[in-house]
């Protein structure tokens, strides 16, 4: 299935809700672009999470371009479509790989907000694409958090490098990153356990695991993931600048996009980090997890409308 | 927790300082910045108009065009508007004598297996003998992650190995309670999609056979404008009883509390402020809206400090201030009460007006940097201790060596308390207002962060007259001619 598919059917629900949200705006005969209308706009690009700022720089842009004309729908939702994918333009980016040697991959974020599960993913990609892969359980904080890892490396047959609960994850994930060097593997997935962006001492330990990682191989890790709940609001901003500031990430994964949450954050967090989205989740299962491409998420948010608008 | 939508409000009603009465016209501006504010907070936006609407409505009447002071006048509608949104209150968790069930229930990562280790242990703590069951055969090794929390508390765990039907699980559970005397059982249900037809229906059939007497929401408190929809579909399957608001420690301004509430109708029963087990509070709908406000929660750190401090240590050090000593030693008791209160950070967030002193210490590892302290005077004598100015560089390096510091810490240690020590004694002939007074003017003062605290002016214990003074003056240049002179005649 391609990402268009992919992620349609995990905005299935959430496209619904947008597209029957601006239908409702519109009557056959079209609309008069007036302060009710934009104000009724407002409402529904807040309800993605995309923030207030960018919210208001597409209400201003459909207001400049449409205001006092009657308009139809498929217009209006150009614009609106042109802006936003304005908004999140970022080249399409997926994991850059080592020149030589593994190629480490260090992933950070929030509690729950799907790090483990993620990891199972790319794993799992990885593996299709016939690479090694060596996880490091570096979350040795929260109970049974490397059996939870464990199970996955055996379902995916991955091999794990663990320490107990407790220990010092910088000395698992150079661990890790000595077994993928060792046995050849090319990717090395190192976990790190949840932490909320504030608590200090925890950031710290996390910019150490990152050190720790970059004595092995000079420019590793590679590539710096945080996990993204899509379910997460305006405090993703301070999610995505402070864990940037600690172990300077180099894209999101947004999990959990299969349910009603559209993720907008990430056109916030674009804006403001700048840092892109690489990888999307859409389900519980190793294989819901796709590659972002920003033009078809815009897409794929309003295809639904466009279709049976045109029929 | 909410600084940021506190940060939000305040500047939004500044704007209305000094206006002499209210009008649509000149509270639009500060309004707007409101509905910013809640909507930044992540406030879904229906709520928010509806909010605003009512502030609105509320400040336009009669009352407020006569009222002296406007902006505080709609403080309190804005606070009493949010009180009312967010309450009633009501923190029982309705257990019967007999055997009370308990179920939890959310999406994925909202943090019910900890919040089910939180509750046990509260329960645990009123004298009840908990039972968790471990319902959630979804997640891998989320079973395992309950035995390992109801080990670290010492509370029974139930759960079927291999088992692939939850509602079955259940069910066993609650016979087994019975069976080995537990008096409340706690479901730890699997996450799941509000839109996952299956896996709701599965929680219905649960709700059905088990009966549990009371279903719990729990809901991340970073969840934005969708809060609105989960909850909604949440408490139409199941009638939920309460809601559990997490991760509220960190800096999301957890307007999604005011959504859930909204479109549930439900209490919110509990906060989880932290990743310990001990870390789960009643939520005080008052106190949220006087944080959210800027307004500070003295009534929770009160309360904490009650619970928390050595009542006797506190009359004994207040007993010695008012006589007006104050050393090391004391400020070694000081750091090591304020450390039973909880982080530092917590603690500022509480205190009226420190909201912004709390971003200030935003990126200071408070705690680490008490710890060290403590570290530093315990490797001082009782005679260091007592006379800090004893402490020269052979003894700095000692005590650096002994609290495995750098020296020039020590050295910032005791630099950092002179002043402090001073005030200190001058607070303690003091009442409450005055103390308050001086902690704002501290505050005044740290919030430029090159200043150092200001030494303050303390008497030498004898005034000269002008005449003395020249003639210690007179002394004192002999006494350098002197020395000038030996020295020649010595070379």
């Amino acid at each position: 299935m391609g990402f268009f598919n992919k992620i349609k059917q995990g905005l299935k629900k959430t496209s619904q809700l947008l597209n029957t949200d601006v239908r409702d705006l519109f009557k056959a005969e079209g609309r008069l672009i007036d302060e009710d209308f934009l104000e009724e706009l407002t409402a529904i690009l807040i309800k993605t999470d995309m923030g207030v700022a960018p919210a208001k720089a597409i209400v201003d842009e459909v207001g400049t371009k449409f205001r006092a004309r009657v308009m139809q729908m498929e217009d209006v939702l150009a614009t609106i479509k042109a802006k936003l994918k304005e908004l999140m333009a970022q080249p399409e980016e997926p994991i850059r790989f080592a020149a030589q040697g593994p190629t480490v991959i260090m992933v950070a974020g929030v509690n729950g907000a799907g790090k483990t599960t993620s990891i199972a993913k790319l794993a799992h990609l990885f593996k299709s694409q016939g690479k090694q892969v060596v996880l490091g359980a570096g979350d040795t904080f929260r109970a049974a958090a490397v059996e939870q890892l464990t199970i996955w490396a055996e379902r995916l047959g991955a091999d794990m490098v663990k320490g107990d609960q407790g220990s010092d994850p910088a000395s698992v994930a150079h661990r890790a990153v000595a077994r993928a060097i060792e046995t050849g593997a090319e990717v090395c997935i190192v976990d790190t356990a949840g932490r909320l962006q504030t608590q200090q001492n925890l950031m710290q330990q996390l910019t150490k695991i990152h050190r720790v990682i970059g004595k092995q191989i000079p420019e590793a890790p590679h590539e710096v993931l945080l996990v993204l709940d899509a379910t997460t609001g305006q405090n993703g901003i301070s999610q995505a600048k402070h864990f940037t500031d600690a172990v300077n990430c180099s894209g999101i994964v947004l999990a959990k996009l299969d349910g009603t949450a559209k993720g907008g954050v990430v056109v916030a967090i674009r804006q403001q980090v700048g840092l892109p989205v690489k990888y999307v989740g859409v389900g519980e299962k190793p294989e819901d997890l796709t590659l972002f491409v920003p033009d078809e998420f815009v897409d794929a948010l309003f295809a639904d409308l466009i279709a049976p608008a045109a029929a | 927790m909410f600084e940021s939508l506190q940060e939000g409000l305040s500047g939004a009603l500044k704007t209305l300082r000094g206006k002499g009465k209210l009008s649509e016209a000149n509270m639009r501006e500060g309004l707007g910045l409101v509905q910013t504010a809640l909507l930044e907070a992540d406030v879904s936006y229906p709520v928010v108009k509806d909010f605003v609407g009512k502030v609105t409505e509320k400040a336009l009447g009669e009352k407020v065009l006569s009222s002296l002071d406007p902006s505080q006048q709609v403080v309190g509608i804005v606070h009493q508007e949010l009180v009312d949104l967010m309450g009633p209150v009501d923190h029982s968790l309705h257990l019967k004598p007999s055997t009370t069930v308990l179920m939890l229930c959310g999406l994925q990562g909202s943090g019910k297996t900890t919040t089910c280790g939180k509750l046990g242990r509260l329960l645990k703590e009123r004298e009840r003998k908990p039972l968790l069951v471990a319902a959630d055969l979804q997640r891998p090794a989320a079973i395992e992650q309950l035995h390992v929390i109801g080990e670290q508390l010492g509370i029974d765990v139930f759960s079927e190995p291999g088992a692939k039907d939850p509602v079955a699980v259940c069910q066993a559970a609650v016979k087994h309670a019975k069976k080995i005397g537990c008096d409340v059982v706690v479901l730890d249900t699997a996450g799941r999609l509000h839109i996952d037809e299956e896996l709701m229906e599965q929680l219905r059939q649960i709700d059905r056979k088990v009966e549990p007497e009371q279903v719990y929401l729990v809901v991340d408190g970073m969840t934005g404008q969708d809060a609105v929809n989960s909850a909604k579909a949440f408490n139409e399957a199941l009638e939920l009883d309460g809601v559990i608001l997490t991760k509220l420690d960190g800096d999301a301004r957890g307007g999604a509390v005011l959504s859930v509430k909204h479109v549930t109708g439900v209490p919110i029963k509990f906060i989880g402020t932290g990743e310990h087990l001990d870390a789960l509070q009643e939520f005080h709908p008052e106190r949220m809206a006087q944080r959210i406000l800027g307004m500070g929660d003295i009534l929770t750190l009160v309360e904490q400090a009650q619970q928390k401090f050595d009542q006797d240590e506190m009359a004994k050090q207040e007993e010695r201030l008012r006589k007006g000593e104050f050393t090391l030693d004391d400020y070694r008791n000081m750091l090591g009460q304020t450390k039973k209160l909880g982080p530092i950070n917590k603690i500022m967030s509480m205190l009226p007006g420190m909201g912004n002193m709390q971003e200030m210490l935003d990126g200071v590892d408070a705690e680490g940097g008490m710890k060290r302290m403590g570290g530093i005077i315990d490797s001082m004598t009782p005679e260091e201790r007592r006379l800090p100015s004893k402490i020269d560089q052979s003894r700095r390096r000692r005590i650096a060596t002994g609290a495995g510091v750098e020296p020039h810490e020590v050295n910032e240690l005791v630099k950092q308390f002179e002043p402090m020590a001073a005030i200190m004694k001058q607070m303690a002939g003091k009442g409450m207002r005055d103390r308050f007074k001086m902690m704002q003017d501290l505050q005044k003062g740290l919030s430029n962060p090159n200043a150092k605290l200001q030494k303050a002016k303390v008497g030498t214990g004898k005034r000269l007259s002008s005449a003395e003074r020249a003639k210690l003056r007179k002394q004192r240049e002999k006494e350098a001619r002197r020395r000038k002179r030996d020295a020649r005649r010595g070379g």
